[in-house]
């Protein structure tokens, strides 16, 4: 558009921060500099601009001098773009004529002691920010409907909850699982702290409530294969892996009426194929038709294809009424549209075997503390009752070690972070063994005692004065002796300051949580960034610790960061009543960061076509001519095509070609005007 | 090599997702570095124009930085190496006109690598110093 060159009329506002800002370079001397800029017609500074009276002083400025673009030097606009522009809005002006100059957590905060250098880039980024802001244009934000469903990936504790919290806010909710039932990790555990709840009794309703709300739609033993689209709009392809046992409802599809899987389990009674259970991890058989543990829901049997040998002696079982088994399926791809996406996908222990110094896998005595659970657990591989693997005798000196591979910056498999919870559950499994074994006594080896939360200290105590024994010091090697299989634990009481060894019948690992290994997939395919220790990244640590970058994806539970139960519950309700918003709502506005074809300037050579991936852009026909048009629906913004074109006839709105090479100019021209 | 007193042109181009918001975590980690770097802030290191790199080279720019997000993390899945693809070709054209190609980096910087970041701008300037300023930044004057 040809429009009568509007003169610029530029303000900027300078923001103290405090001292943020003001401490490490001269405002003062920024604002004088900014007045003879060109096209700027006010400066102002204040203490702090997010501030209500800030905000109004930028508002104020547009009327009273007519500005037509606004600058504000202060922080990130990761942090305040959003306020600013709402405030140039509140002034009458398009809030897409707003520019921010990072002079804090880019200038101030990295050049604390250097005053001279800090304020020359100040004067810097405000020219390069002007330089921007007089080229600005009004755009209007491009508002599409959300679709009213939403996907959690992972069924642990936190999947469960978030699903449930969505589907009763009236979301239908698909709630997917790679695993053959819901539960997770949580199943797996015995009791937990500090209440010394049964952790089955306290997560069976809520993995029966998935399983029936109207609401849910369970998808179990499924994965992720593809997701494409965008807040509001997701399409997600699901691979739905082949179970070999049709459901009720599959059954009834086929047309065998009153058929399908009822969870009888004559099939697994005659499968002639013994494997590890992994659910017991690898301590009890399972056949290869299998349930992981008598509460799985849904309540399918699933055949392992891997060690399958296709035998039929299940088909038979099953017999001709229910006729649930086919050992010729196939894997099945389903698309759901949903708006929002939660991520749940939980953690796994470190491959403790590494840290050979305790010698995991290599003596049969040291188990880790997942072991533990099930060897303890009333409805494990030893139906409650603890023994050692490797004589099936009672152990009566069972050592702890605590931080096995956490707060360790030795590298390798080891990591530096704390894992949150392995005190707790050490201390509650040395409260186990002192019920259930008479004059057993654990031993725990610790670097400190973690127990932070609601009601763990008091644990903490309740643990020391029922007897179990603390030695102040990490582990550095276990022995084992070869004829008794006893483990001899070298250490050094750092309380006492001597060298300790102590000889044990049994050793627990309290091994260090990793993410798992599908989490680099999964993050890359939902585009979720990941923090330097591999968890999943937040939005903001503090004031976001649910979103991610990506609009529409929330993150729960581990898979963000080590936690116990109750901050993964409360996380997953946080996510799930964010991801509810866009979707009550009914539409969300994306930023109009879209391509646009000029027509004039386009020769139809297609280059950029094949190089948007999204499909986006397409060649048309238009006046006789071949030329570029873009679909907005599918453009996100990102401008690979804007940097491409040779002929300069993309224009990326918001970051165009003109606009950037200014703020180049600026730079190193000073002047900047063209 | 250029007197100790000389600070050098810089500029980067830098994207939204990672290598701003790892820009803005080294600052609230306080991490210093050198203030001779003026980022540009662009969505994605695929809106990144080869003439805007000969643009700045031609204002005289000392030393240039393409900063995005690591391989495969890319928030519009594949602008990085799009861009990275091109640096070859930036870089040998720096080159043929004379220009040493260590003045033009790019870099992979996460959300999370606010050390990092200070880490690549403290080398960035100590490469871009040791090269001394730019041959047309004295064409220029």
């Amino acid at each position: 558009m040809a429009e009568a060159k509007e003169q610029p009329r530029i303000g900027v506002f300078i923001c103290h921060c405090g001292t943020n800002i003001a401490g490490s370079l001269s405002i003062e001397e920024v604002k004088e500099y900014a007045m003879t800029l060109p096209g700027v017609v006010a400066a102002e500074e204040y203490q702090y601009m997010c501030s209500t009276p800030g905000q109004s002083l930028i508002a104020d400025a547009i009327a009273e001098h007519k500005l037509n673009g606004v600058v504000v030097a202060a922080c990130s606009p990761r942090l305040h773009e959003p306020t600013f522009r709402t405030a140039t809005q509140e002034g009458g002006l398009n809030k897409f004529r707003f520019e921010m100059a990072n002079i804090r957590d880019q200038n101030s905060w990295v050049h604390m002691h250097d005053w001279e250098g800090a304020t020359s880039k100040a004067k810097d980024q405000v020219r390069i920010a002007v330089a921007k802001a007089r080229l600005l244009e009004d755009l209007e934000p491009k508002s599409v409907p959300v679709e009213h469903a939403a996907l959690v990936l992972g069924a642990g504790v936190g999947g469960m909850q978030a699903a449930l919290d969505l589907a009763s806010a009236g979301i239908k909710t698909y709630l997917v699982d790679k695993d053959p039932t819901v539960g997770g990790r949580m199943s797996q555990l015995d009791k937990t702290f500090p209440t010394l709840d049964c952790s089955q009794c306290i997560l069976t309703p809520k993995m029966v409530d998935v399983g029936r709300h109207p609401n849910i739609e369970l998808r179990t033993f499924t994965e992720v294969e593809n997701v494409e689209g965008y807040i509001g709009n997701f399409t997600i392809t699901l691979r739905k892996k082949a179970r070999g046992v049709l459901s009720p409802a599959e059954a009834e599809e086929r047309g065998i009426v009153g058929g399908g899987c009822n969870g009888c389990g004559d099939c697994s009674e005659v499968c002639p194929v013994i494997k590890p259970n992994p659910f017991e991890l690898g301590m009890a058989p399972r056949k290869a038709i299998y349930i992981y543990h008598p509460q799985v829901n849904p309540l399918l049997y699933t055949i392992d294809f891997d060690s399958c040998v296709k035998c039929g002696l299940c088909v038979t079982a099953c017999g001709e009424e229910k006729k649930a088994i086919d050992l010729d399926m196939v894997d099945t791809f389903e698309q759901v549209k949903v708006g929002t996406c939660i991520l749940a996908i939980g953690y796994d222990l470190i491959p403790i075997e590494e840290k050979t110094e305790w010698g995991y896998k290599r003596y049969d005595n040291v188990i880790t503390g997942l072991e533990f659970e099930r060897l303890i657990c009333a409805s494990g591989p030893t139906g409650g009752k603890l023994i050692r693997p490797s004589d099936g005798q009672i152990p009566k000196k069972i050592g702890f070690v605590l931080c096995a591979g956490s707060r360790d910056n030795t590298g390798g498999v080891a990591k530096p972070y704390c894992s949150r919870f392995c005190c707790m559950y050490s201390l509650k499994h040395a409260h186990q063994i002192m019920e259930k074994i008479p004059g057993a006594v654990p031993y725990i080896f610790y670097m400190d005692i973690r127990s932070f939360g609601k009601m763990y200290e008091e644990f903490y105590y309740r643990i020391q004065n029922e007897g179990a024994k603390f030695i102040r010091g990490r582990v550095a090697n276990i022995l084992e002796d070869p004829s008794s299989k006893n483990l001899t634990v070298f250490t050094e009481d750092t309380l006492l300051g001597r060298p300790l060894s102590l000889e044990m019948d049994m050793v627990v690992l309290a091994a260090a949580i990793q993410p798992k290994p599908e989490a680099e997939r999964i993050r890359q395919m939902f585009g979720v960034s990941k923090s330097q220790d591999g968890w999943l990244l937040e939005a903001h640590p503090k004031l976001n610790p649910c979103g991610t970058t990506t609009a529409g994806i929330y993150l729960a539970g581990v898979c963000q960061g080590p936690k116990d139960i109750p901050d993964t519950v409360a996380q997953a309700e946080g996510a799930a009543s964010a991801a509810s918003i866009p979707i009550h709502t009914g539409e969300v506005q994306l930023e109009p960061y879209f391509a646009q074809c000029v027509d004039e300037l386009c020769a139809g050579c297609g280059m950029c076509v094949n190089l948007c991936p999204y499909g986006a852009l397409a060649l048309v026909e238009k006046n006789g001519r071949t030329v570029m048009e873009v679909t907005e629906a599918k453009c996100k913004g990102c401008g690979t095509c804007g940097g491409f074109c040779p002929g300069g006839a993309i224009k990326m709105q918001h970051f165009t070609s003109p606009q950037i090479c200014a703020q180049i100019d600026a730079f190193l021209l000073e002047g900047g005007e063209q | 090599m250029a007197d100790e007193n000389w600070n050098p042109k810089i500029i980067a181009i830098i994207c939204n997702w990672c290598s701003y918001a790892g820009a803005d975590l080294a600052g609230g980690a306080r991490i210093q570095y050198p203030p001779d770097i003026r980022a540009i802030r662009v969505m994605c290191t695929g809106r990144v124009d080869p003439l805007f790199i000969m643009k700045a080279f031609q204002d005289g720019a000392d030393g240039m930085l393409i900063s995005g997000c690591h391989f495969g993390d890319c928030h519009y899945l594949e602008g990085n190496y799009k861009c990275a693809k091109r640096m070859f070709l930036v870089k040998n054209v720096l080159k043929n006109i004379g220009l040493n190609d260590k003045r033009l980096r790019m870099t992979f910087v996460s959300a999370s690598e606010g050390a990092k970041w200070g880490m690549v701008m403290e080398d960035v300037v100590k490469t871009v110093k040791e090269l001394g300023p730019s041959p047309l930044s004295e064409y220029q004057k």
